[in-house]
């Protein structure tokens, strides 16, 4: 393991140094933005990548929440499941597709709805007990990161195309800073609460909060906003050139993201390892002559 | 001319942003392997 984090890491160096290229030089200039359109190559995948962040988070949260009884379990498993059931076979109903909006591909709308079981039963096996709550607090964190990033490059490309920073009430704009808020407040919420019902808690207000990424995500077609109409599956067009760069881009954005998260799950479990160092140390007394020792095997990262 | 100093702004933004998050990551691991070692220590 200790090799293919560097191996991973050129890699992506490689790859974002190659996004870079596309973006700047091989992509083509834009008719009516000029370059300055060029930041959606930056904007676009980091606020992808928050979302999925953002629903791995969801995930977790809900797995740590059920995973407290075994019946809260099974019943959340078989809930999950017929999600998946329903949601793919509605998906293709012509009363359902009639209340799509326009442009958007039941399709897509199906892989989505597919995603949610896929997760949830990848997730709960491969982040077992307290390791969901580490992935949790990882995914927030990083997702905090990127939703950062939106919320930056956003006014700044805003600026020169819509002649304003900021589009005070704009649905898209408003949502996407309450999700960075809501998301802020529950990091704070970790970091400052000693109380034993934290993760709970927290869990609690990270499923409220990724309810407002569909708000966010589906705002531009429900609502009329300043924010331009999706260029991707909402019936926009798009210069495949320009479509190629940016999935160049994202995919780099991704691998990107899995290295921090995976340094920050590293970093949780280290830090939860010495706290419990710490609480033994305590509980065996400082003069007693007890020596405290790592609880969990460092081999196991 | 003008619109270029946008994008540069936005793409350097990124990288600060993301830069000064990595900082901190590093940061906060050398501080908790200090500690780990403190403890083997004892």
């Amino acid at each position: 393991m200790k090799r293919i984090f560097p191996i991973l890491s050129v890699i992506t160096a490689a790859l974002l140094a190659y996004a870079l290229y596309q973006a700047l030089v091989v992509a083509p200039t834009d008719a009516q933005q000029g370059d300055v359109y060029r930041i959606i190559y930056y904007h676009v995948p980091s606020a992808w990548t928050a979302f999925l962040l953002f629903f791995i988070n969801f995930i977790a949260s809900i797995q740590y929440l059920v995973s407290a009884k075994a019946s809260t379990k099974a019943a959340a498993k078989w809930i999950v499941l017929g999600i998946g059931v329903v949601g793919v076979i509605a998906c293709f109903l012509p009363q359902v597709q009639r209340m799509l909006p326009v442009g958007m591909r039941p399709s897509a709308v199906a892989t989505t709805v597919l995603a949610i079981p896929l997760f949830y039963f990848l997730i709960g096996r491969l982040f077992p007990g307290q390791k969901l709550d580490v992935l949790a607090v990882t995914t927030a964190e990083v997702g905090v990161v990127f939703c950062t990033i939106v919320l930056v490059t956003g006014p700044i490309w805003a600026r020169p195309v819509w002649g304003i920073w900021w589009a005070p009430g704009d649905i898209r704009l408003t949502s996407t800073l309450v999700l960075w808020l809501i998301y802020v407040s529950y990091l704070v919420l970790r970091r400052f609460s000693n109380s034993a019902q934290t993760q709970m808690l927290a869990a609690a207000l990270a499923v409220f909060g990724a309810l407002d990424v569909p708000l966010v995500y589906f705002s531009i077609w429900f609502f009329r906003t300043q924010h331009p109409q999706p260029v991707i599956g909402g019936g926009g067009s798009m210069d495949p050139r320009m479509l190629h760069v940016l999935l160049i881009s994202w995919i780099a954005f991704l691998c990107f993201a899995f290295l921090v998260c995976w340094s920050r799950f590293r970093l949780e479990l280290l830090h939860r390892e010495i706290e419990e160092a710490h609480a033994m140390e305590s509980l065996l007394g400082a003069g007693a002559g007890s020596k405290a020792s790592l609880p969990l095997s460092r081999s196991s990262r | 001319m003008n619109a270029i100093k946008f994008l540069i702004a936005a793409y350097v933004a990124t990288w600060a942003i993301h830069g000064v998050y990595l900082a901190s990551l590093v940061r906060r691991f050398s501080r908790l392997r200090q500690q780990s070692r403190e403890l083997e220590k004892k």
